[in-house]
């Protein structure tokens, strides 16, 4: 492939040969709709103003670009710099994605939101931007997954969504997704769906990657006011691949700029023991988008497994398979033990509680950090603080200490 | 001109003896394939025109609750892709109703177009329905499909703009599925009126048969597509049928017994 430009996707939804729409014919004229209302959208100085204005009065943008020095200093190694997305309102960078889709909902005169939700940090990202813009909200949530983040299922509910509960299949996000894209199928007409992260059919990949891109064009932007010049390497973690989109994007031109995607190794390369689809699996389809997919020999998608819920799914955005392939990101894997151990590291040297999701990210910076000069640079998009992960981690490390 | 195909042959015949093609849809392997060929050959001796084979799929967005849980069945019994076309391939095929594959482009496209399309016309299928597959997509299938001498079936939601309609047109054979109502499969309780304008507009523009499916469950909904329609699709209505089999170890001799009833008043209305 050739080398790898930002100026993707083109009309039919296709980075490289990644992307475009496999979905039902029912879904194609929303697809068309929403691409075309989009278009319009961004092409107006009147939506930018509105979605500007919200990023920083109501989101709390922008979000520092903050040096952890001692850090730095245990790794030996160059400065790491930490974008804090979690000090986002809703302590996470879904925020941005919520608030703009709810512009163009708003846009569009639809008057029902719908949304998937994993972990539940989009589902709550969500239901507060439908609170804000008073519009009726209902989530999408495996049934596993319900369990497992009780607090954001209240938090939801306090902020008037509606959280269904999806039984089917592994009873996690992927599942959510399928149940969404149904509700969708028969809702078209009144309701706007409002996917999470950069994946499913054209030309959802590339609004959620422009709404994210505030990451990226800011850190750009500090790291130019703070040290005169682009940093030598940016890292963030990979699940469907918002936040890295996000961060990604705005250097994808740059080549200077090293970029390293960091998937969840889970518990090693076994099938089902991890959701690092780039790594280990192949080009499919998956969700109305042809990516890289963890998945068997009839094209079944794969059981996954990660410490963090926000990372446990089989695929990932097209734009990164497009990326691998033309090599523009370097992306690895990090281990669930590694990502523990990464978090209690930013903890204690900085006082930050980091989402399991972005430890993934810092793991993999401390490693690259370590092995470089004190005066070059690396910038971790650090997604989410860990405050739902607080009781969890607090389980996993005695578990592994009575070993 | 090449000769017709299986499903145009049938549709032909039915046309002239002034029918409507009645066309069920059956879950492969649920809850195995015995079963399978069981209902396969239950439903020749009722009389179907088409037999709908379901492929079942992991994460399968365009079908409803009845059909997605026997997908789930399926697979979680160990069902593969090869065994759906050896145990298909058994099928005597003087017997059997032309059968078509309606399988997710996911499976597709990971078994390879080529081997996909080929294995599946040794097996002895007549055609294919890719239903995640729109026609914006389908222009290489479609060669593949039709240059093995089956046909790709194509889909018309009610939110087709007629701005699509040429491009799917394009790359559809062997008839045109026409969805009743938005949303997934799944039984419901009447055809919709509004069907009759938008089938009366493709008529006007192709010959392909028009079948309607998503939503019929009842003889009344099958006598009510007579004179707009060629052919009706029953899917979760007799997947919903035959699930005890599955769900409950009912005997499979009754349960298909008690499905093959309900299916004669169904045929009936459709060839009357």
């Amino acid at each position: 492939m050739t080398s790898a430009t930002s100026q993707v996707p083109d009309e039919l939804g296709r980075f490289g040969p990644f992307g475009r729409r496999f979905v039902p014919e029912t879904l194609m004229r929303a697809l068309e709709e929403l691409t075309d209302e989009y278009l319009r959208a961004k092409a107006d100085p009147v939506f930018a103003e509105e979605f500007d204005h919200l990023l920083g009065s109501y989101v709390g943008r922008p979000s520092p670009l903050y040096f952890a020095e001692r850090l730095t200093s245990e790794m030996g190694g160059a400065k790491i710099f930490l974008k804090r997305e979690d000090l986002n309102h809703t302590g996470a960078h879904k925020i941005n994605n919520t608030v703009g889709q709810l512009l163009l909902t708003r846009r569009m005169g639809k008057t029902r939101v719908i949304a998937e939700t994993g972990a539940g940090q989009h589902g709550v990202a969500t239901a507060t931007a439908c609170a804000r813009f008073g519009l009726e909200c209902v989530v999408y949530m495996g049934t596993e997954d319900i369990r497992r983040q009780q607090p954001n299922v209240h938090n939801m509910t306090l902020l008037g969504a509606e959280v269904r509960g999806v039984s089917s299949g592994s009873c996690t996000l992927r599942d959510a997704i399928n149940e969404a894209m149904r509700d969708w199928m028969a809702s078209v007409d009144t309701t706007h769906y409002v996917i999470g992260s950069v994946v499913g059919p054209h030309p959802f990949p590339m609004i959620v990657r422009d709404f994210q891109s505030v990451i990226g064009r800011e850190t750009r932007r500090q790291c130019l006011e703070t040290f005169e010049r682009l940093p030598e390497v940016v890292v963030a973690c990979v699940g469907g691949g918002s936040n890295a989109a996000g961060m990604f994007h705005p250097f994808v031109d740059d080549r200077e700029v090293r970029l390293e995607g960091v998937e969840a190794g889970g518990r090693g390369s076994g099938v089902g023991e991890n959701a690092s689809p780039l790594s280990f699996g192949q080009p499919g389809v998956l969700h109305g988008s042809f990516s890289y997919v963890l998945q068997d020999g009839d094209g079944q998608t794969q059981d996954v497994h990660s410490v963090s819920a926000g990372l446990d799914y089989p695929g990932v955005g097209p734009e990164h398979s497009y990326w691998k392939d033309t090599g523009r990101v370097q992306y690895s894997n990090v281990v669930d033990d590694d990502a523990l151990e990464a978090f209690g590291r930013l903890v204690r040297t900085e006082g930050i509680i980091p989402a399991v999701e972005s430890s993934h990210a810092v793991a993999h910076a401390c490693t690259v950090a370590s092995g470089m000069e004190p005066d070059q640079v690396v910038v971790v998009c650090l997604s989410g603080r860990g405050d739902k992960d607080v009781a969890e981690v607090s389980r996993l490390i005695d578990e592994s200490a009575s070993r | 001109m090449n000769s017709p195909t299986p499903i145009a042959a049938r549709f032909t015949q039915l046309r002239e003896a002034g029918q409507m093609a009645f066309m069920p849809f059956v879950t492969a392997g649920d809850p195995d394939l015995d079963t399978t060929l069981a209902v396969i050959g239950e439903l020749g001796r009722r009389g179907v025109d088409l037999v709908e084979v379901g492929f079942p799929y992991s994460d399968p967005i365009a079908d409803g609750p009845v059909i997605q849980a026997s997908y789930q069945r399926a697979l979680e019994s160990g069902l593969t892709v090869d065994a759906i076309f050896d145990r298909i391939g058994e099928l005597d095929r003087e017997s059997t109703p032309p059968l078509v594959a309606m399988v997710s482009y996911a499976i597709v496209f990971r078994k390879g177009p080529e081997e996909f399309v080929s294995r599946a016309s040794a097996a002895g299928f007549s055609g294919l329905i890719v239903p995640d597959l729109p026609g914006d997509e389908a222009a290489e299938l479609s060669t593949i499909v039709t240059g093995g001498g089956l046909d790709l079936v194509q889909l018309v939601a009610p939110t087709t703009p007629p701005s699509r309609l040429d491009g799917i047109l394009a790359t559809a054979s062997g008839f045109l599925y026409c969805i009743s109502v938005a949303g997934t499969t799944g039984v419901r309780e009447a055809v919709p009126t509004e069907l009759a304008e938008q089938l009366s507009d493709l008529r006007s523009r192709t010959d392909l048969p028009l079948a309607v499916g998503f939503g019929i469950s009842e003889a009344d909904h099958v006598v009510s597509l007579k004179g707009i329609a060629d052919g009706a699709i029953v899917g979760s209505a007799l997947v919903r049928r035959l699930e005890s089999i599955a769900v409950d170890g009912e005997d499979r001799a009754v349960v298909l017994d008690r499905a093959g009833e309900w299916l004669n008043g169904l045929v009936a209305a459709a060839h009357s």
